[in-house]
């Protein structure tokens, strides 16, 4: 088994522009994201929503700035760190994974366990 | 004692029609992809030094297998700081003594150990073929169309990345950085080496096509430079297409790109002139056609339209095959041509095949319906196709039939501004020296 991060890059307006029931709405989606993952037969081993990118805080060699590290289109606001058996198994959960104004980036965790001997 | 040539010929026959089975073969007990390229094209080398002096050995396969398995134990015993560190990605073979140098058990990043029993491909028929999980591993859609192109003709047709460069007119450094770079995600990300389940296999199975027929075309036809085509690359992809029958031979669409690429091939002679000018499809000698090409291409498509909705390799091939059975162009059935590409706009809706398909409705119902049909595709898809210099190619050649020379000329100029094949270009330039009486 590998862990995988799951990054869930979305337009973080749209959630500001939702009110309470498309909250309850994503909600259940990540519940019912959670359960799939184990029915799949891959494993959550963390994971959360982050704050949208007005309340980020930069720092590039000691200058503090106000925002996110690069302007995009899309904005990271969450994330899961999986385990999962390889690629293939990896990709079908990030399919699962809800990100309806947006998508989601699979990334392969480095091992680092060999490192520095 | 035999001649250093005939050896020499032996054996690039032996590379190009063993090499996945010796380097997938050699896989099983390298371990990694790395080191059976390396213990492979050792073998080939070795071969190349022992051949001459002892004769061609009776299984040249077997020969080069053993060698580079051999090779990659040696590599296995001799860095022992590998043992149980270096992942297994292969259950060792029989007569090979592996088992014990490497903990199987052990489990890092960088391995297949995910290698499992295969599911059987189709059914519980038979043991797929090592070289499939290969294509399928090289054409994974986690790889950049280009990297799976040259994954592809570097480990699956054992093509050297200087010659893959040459073809795609990058250099060698980028093309070597290239495939370095889709191995170590092969490895990084644990693409899986299998082939896909049954629920995934079309969609797969379409890339691992569209990498085969991009090779093809760019052998068949370079999209720029001087060559017309470079027979090597498009012998090569016929060769993987051939490999590919075999190995899954109840998938139409195989049996499809396979015919095409053989009815196109069959062309190749016909298309140049001996100044290596572009010659029409309408004006080629159809007596150096390949005969033998055409008999094969027109059998596989038979098959491949057989059962079921033809896909969209089939109904190229099939298109293809009514020009190669057709003894003149004057007497190519275009009605039937228009039908299929009607078939093959549902199959692959793409502005490409509604462009192709406008050329054969002007040959059917003469120029003036093919330049409405190309209106009404400029119309629709104009904005995609407007880097296509074969709208305006079309659109020239058809005012040229009417005798409408200011217009034809107009239109060759704007192709002439979009091509980029030297044959090509001067094909065009000559045509619209013609209309303008220059």
């Amino acid at each position: 088994m590998a862990q995988y991060l799951i990054l869930i890059y979305e337009d973080e307006t749209q959630y500001e522009k939702g009110g309470p029931e498309l909250w309850a709405e994503i909600g259940q989606a990540h519940a019912r994201f959670a359960q799939q993952v184990g029915e799949n037969g891959a494993q959550i081993l963390g994971g959360e929503a982050l704050t949208p990118t007005g309340t980020a805080t930069s720092i590039r060699s000691d200058v503090v700035t106000d925002g996110p590290f690069a302007e995009t289109k899309e904005q990271l606001g969450g994330f899961y760190l999986i385990e999962a058996k390889d690629l293939d198994h990896a990709l079908t959960i990030g399919k699962l994974c809800p990100a309806r104004f947006g998508g989601v980036e699979v990334r392969p965790v480095m091992d680092t366990s060999g490192m520095g001997e | 004692m035999i001649e250093p040539d005939a050896v020499r010929a032996a054996l690039a026959d032996v590379h190009r029609r063993e090499w996945a089975a010796v380097l997938t073969a050699t896989m099983r007990v390298a371990g990694s992809l790395d080191l059976a390229e390396e213990c492979a094209q050792e073998a080939f080398v070795r071969a190349l030094e022992t051949w001459p002096r002892d004769g061609l050995p009776r299984n040249p396969a077997a020969w080069l297998t053993t060698t580079a398995k051999r090779r990659a134990l040696d590599a296995h015993r001799r860095d022992t700081t590998l043992r149980g560190k270096l992942p297994l990605l292969f259950e060792p073979d029989e007569g090979t003594s592996a088992a014990g140098l490497l903990d199987p058990a052990e489990d890092t990043p960088m391995n297949w150990s995910h290698f499992e029993p295969e599911p059987s491909f189709g059914g519980a028929r038979s043991i797929p073929d090592d070289r499939l999980r290969l294509v399928f591993t090289c054409c994974h859609p986690a790889l950049a169309r280009e990297a799976q192109v040259a994954l592809t003709l570097r480990l699956v047709c054992g093509l050297s990345t200087p010659d893959i460069a040459s073809a795609f007119l990058v250099s060698e450094a980028t093309m070597a950085a290239r495939v370095t770079r889709a191995k170590k995600k092969i490895a990084a990300a644990r693409i899986p080496y299998r082939i896909p389940a049954l629920a995934e296999l079309p969609e797969r199975l379409d890339a691992v096509l569209t990498v085969l027929h991009l090779v093809f075309t760019t052998g068949h036809l370079a999209p720029s430079g001087t060559e017309l085509h470079r027979p090597e690359l498009a012998e090569r992809a016929i060769d993987c297409g051939r490999l590919l029958l075999a190995l899954m031979p109840d998938e139409r669409e195989v049996a499809g790109l396979l015919a095409l690429m053989l009815l196109t091939d069959a062309r190749r002679l016909s298309r140049t002139d001996s100044a290596g000018r572009l010659v029409l499809l309408a004006e080629q000698d159809r007596l150096r056609w390949d005969a033998g090409k055409i008999d094969e291409g027109r059998q596989l498509v038979v098959r491949s339209l057989r059962g079921g909705r033809p896909g969209r390799f089939a109904l190229q091939a099939a298109i293809a095959a009514l020009h190669a059975e057709s003894p003149s162009a004057a007497s190519t059935d275009w009605s039937q041509i228009v039908g299929l590409y009607d078939l093959l706009l549902q199959a692959w809706p793409s502005p490409v095949v509604a462009l192709n398909r406008a050329v054969a409705v002007a040959e059917r119902d003469g120029p003036l319906a093919g330049l409405a049909a190309l209106d009404e595709l400029d119309r629709r898809d104009g904005t995609s196709l407007s880097s296509y210099h074969y709208l305006p190619s079309a659109r020239a050649e058809l005012w040229r039939r009417l005798g409408r020379r200011d217009q034809a000329a107009q239109c060759y100029r704007v192709a002439l501004e979009l091509v980029d094949n030297e044959a090509e270009r001067v094909f065009l330039a000559e045509r619209l020296a013609e209309v303008t009486g220059e």
